[in-house]
């Protein structure tokens, strides 16, 4: 089975020549359908990390593929399609704070140029799934903490994305509802997302147990094991 | 129930408002300073185009005077001469001369239209010793003027020979100047109409920044922002532009009025009934360039948010 994320020797400094390199010699692939923990303490490079897969940025050095395309060489112009095969679940959520839930999980299939019919439908279908229906018309700031995180998750999945990255995606949610979203994961996993989860919450990687990826001051320290 | 069915309309109108600003655009790209600058834009450019107009009308008109290249004046028109009188005589000393291919003299009518700008419509009725003006249009290089001139004044004293030719040429040149400074204002007001535009979508970009990273990172190409971009200052350009374009419209009327006797027409007619003359006091090429304008501003502003809005995004991956 092919690789949806495919390094080899990659490092990422983001200021180029002079800057610090904050990831160093990864490799490592995810195959389609897989499913990983991302691991590390505070400050270990998860982020960065998970910045070269949703392509935030490119790498300075070393190849990485993702989705079968080769980043570091392609054209500028082919990169927005592929973001659009990418669920992105952000640590700070970055909803559009003016616009409705609605509005906010209705972002990617928008810019994707999707009929509105089916938009409505699919929305509403993923905001009932999520637990929001009550809320679709409510604005970020009017929304708990955890209502923000699971319109953010809506986001993320709503135009069924090849890859899921999610930074800290449990960061806000009690236990039932962290309970609830890694069900929502698993269930995109079994259908064929490939999935890949940075948390701190060692609690929730041991009730699901998923190969890991374990980094350390920008090195891949670990890549197997299940919890 | 009918709180519940407002509620549900209310909640259903903020689902999908018209007009999806999904980059919160109406915020921070305002309605009121662009769309004010741009009309005083317009305002500005109105005026230079009229100027321009003008510019070409003069020119046009001296072009046209310019056919008939030579003037005589005859004092005393029907005093004596030989064979005839002092009108005739020189009448018949230009048409025998090689190098004049014909020779008119005014009709009173044309004599009191060219005067009317200094002495009214009256002219005539003031009993002035009007002298006979005779057009003369030449063919080829035409005659020796030195020697015609010293001919017409020894046959009938007190004539008066005028060259058009080098006046013409001046004030052709200073219509072209004229039209060239019009020109040239105009293309400065689009300029500065852009730079304003520029300057906006600037700060609309510092402020939606995050909102920009947001839908780029969920896939939005380069052309979807900057459309979004374009899209807002073409709307915010072409109504300021319009408001520009129709503040300027009573003040051009009001030139045109002022313009009009010396263009041989009455003034403005008092409405209702001359409404249309009032309105038709404006040349055509106005009335054809004024609705233009609001539409050079939409193009200004779509193609400057474009560029800057393209041109900013280059910096994100």
């Amino acid at each position: 089975m092919a690789d949806v994320i495919r390094c080899e020797a990659v490092g990422l400094q983001y200021v180029r020549g002079d800057g610090p390199e904050v990831l160093h010699d990864l490799s490592f692939g995810v195959p389609e359908g897989g499913f990983r923990w991302l691991l590390g303490p505070s400050g270990a490079g998860k982020t960065s990390l998970l910045r070269l897969l949703y392509l935030a940025v490119r790498p300075s050095r070393g190849r990485l593929e993702i989705l079968g395309t080769e980043i570091a060489g392609v054209k500028r112009r082919a990169l927005p399609g592929l973001r659009r095969r990418i669920g992105v679940v952000f640590q700070d959520f970055r909803l559009l704070a003016h616009l409705s839930a609605f509005d906010n999980v209705a972002l990617p299939l928008r810019i994707a140029g999707r009929p509105e019919g089916q938009i409505r439908a699919d929305v509403t279908e993923m905001l009932r799934w999520v637990g929001l229906s009550a809320k679709t018309a409510s604005r970020p700031p009017e929304l708990s903490g955890g209502e923000q995180q699971r319109v953010a998750i809506a986001r993320a999945v709503i135009a069924r994305p090849d890859l899921l990255v999610a930074d800290e995606p449990t960061g806000n949610l009690d236990e039932a509802q962290a309970e609830r979203l890694m069900q929502l994961l698993q269930e995109m996993n079994r259908l064929g997302t490939t999935v890949l989860v940075a948390t701190h919450n060692e609690g929730l990687v041991r009730r699901h147990p998923a190969r890991t990826l374990r980094l350390s001051h920008g090195r891949l320290i670990a890549d197997g094991g299940v919890g | 129930m009918a709180e519940l069915a407002e509620l549900r309309d209310r909640r259903s109108a903020r689902l999908r408002p018209g007009g999806f600003d999904d980059l919160g655009l109406r915020r921070a790209l305002g309605d009121r300073l662009l769309p004010l600058l741009v009309a005083a834009m317009t305002f500005l450019a109105a005026l230079a185009l009229t100027g321009f107009v003008a510019a070409a009308a003069l020119a046009r008109h001296w072009r046209e005077g310019a056919e008939s290249a030579l003037t005589v004046q005859v004092p005393q028109p029907g005093g004596p001469a030989d064979q005839g009188t002092r009108r005739e005589r020189v009448l018949a000393i230009l048409r025998g001369t090689p190098g004049i291919a014909q020779a008119r003299a005014l009709s009173d009518e044309a004599l009191s239209d060219l005067l009317r700008p200094w002495l009214g419509s009256e002219a005539q009725s003031l009993a002035l010793p009007l002298p006979a003006v005779v057009e003369v249009h030449l063919s080829g290089d035409g005659p020796d003027l030195r020697a015609l001139a010293q001919r017409l004044t020894q046959a009938v004293p007190g004539t008066l020979v005028e060259s058009h030719g080098v006046w013409v040429a001046r004030l052709s040149t200073l219509a072209r100047s004229l039209q060239a400074c019009a020109g040239l204002a105009l293309l400065v007001v689009a300029a500065v109409a852009a730079s304003v535009v520029a300057v906006a979508t600037r700060a609309g970009l510092a402020a939606r920044r995050e909102a920009i990273g947001i839908v780029h990172s969920l896939g939005a190409t380069d052309g979807y922002i900057a459309g979004r971009f374009a899209r807002r200052a073409t709307l915010l350009a072409f109504l300021g532009s319009a408001l520009g374009a129709l503040t300027a419209l009573p003040v051009l009327l009001g030139l045109a009025d002022l313009a009009a006797p010396f263009a041989g027409l009455q003034g403005i007619a008092e409405p209702p009934n001359g409404v249309w003359a009032w309105l038709a006091a404006l040349p055509l090429p106005l009335w054809l360039a004024l609705p233009g304008l609001p539409l050079a501003a939409g193009a200004i502003g779509w193609l400057t948010a474009q560029a800057t809005v393209r041109r900013w995004l280059r910096r994100l991956s």
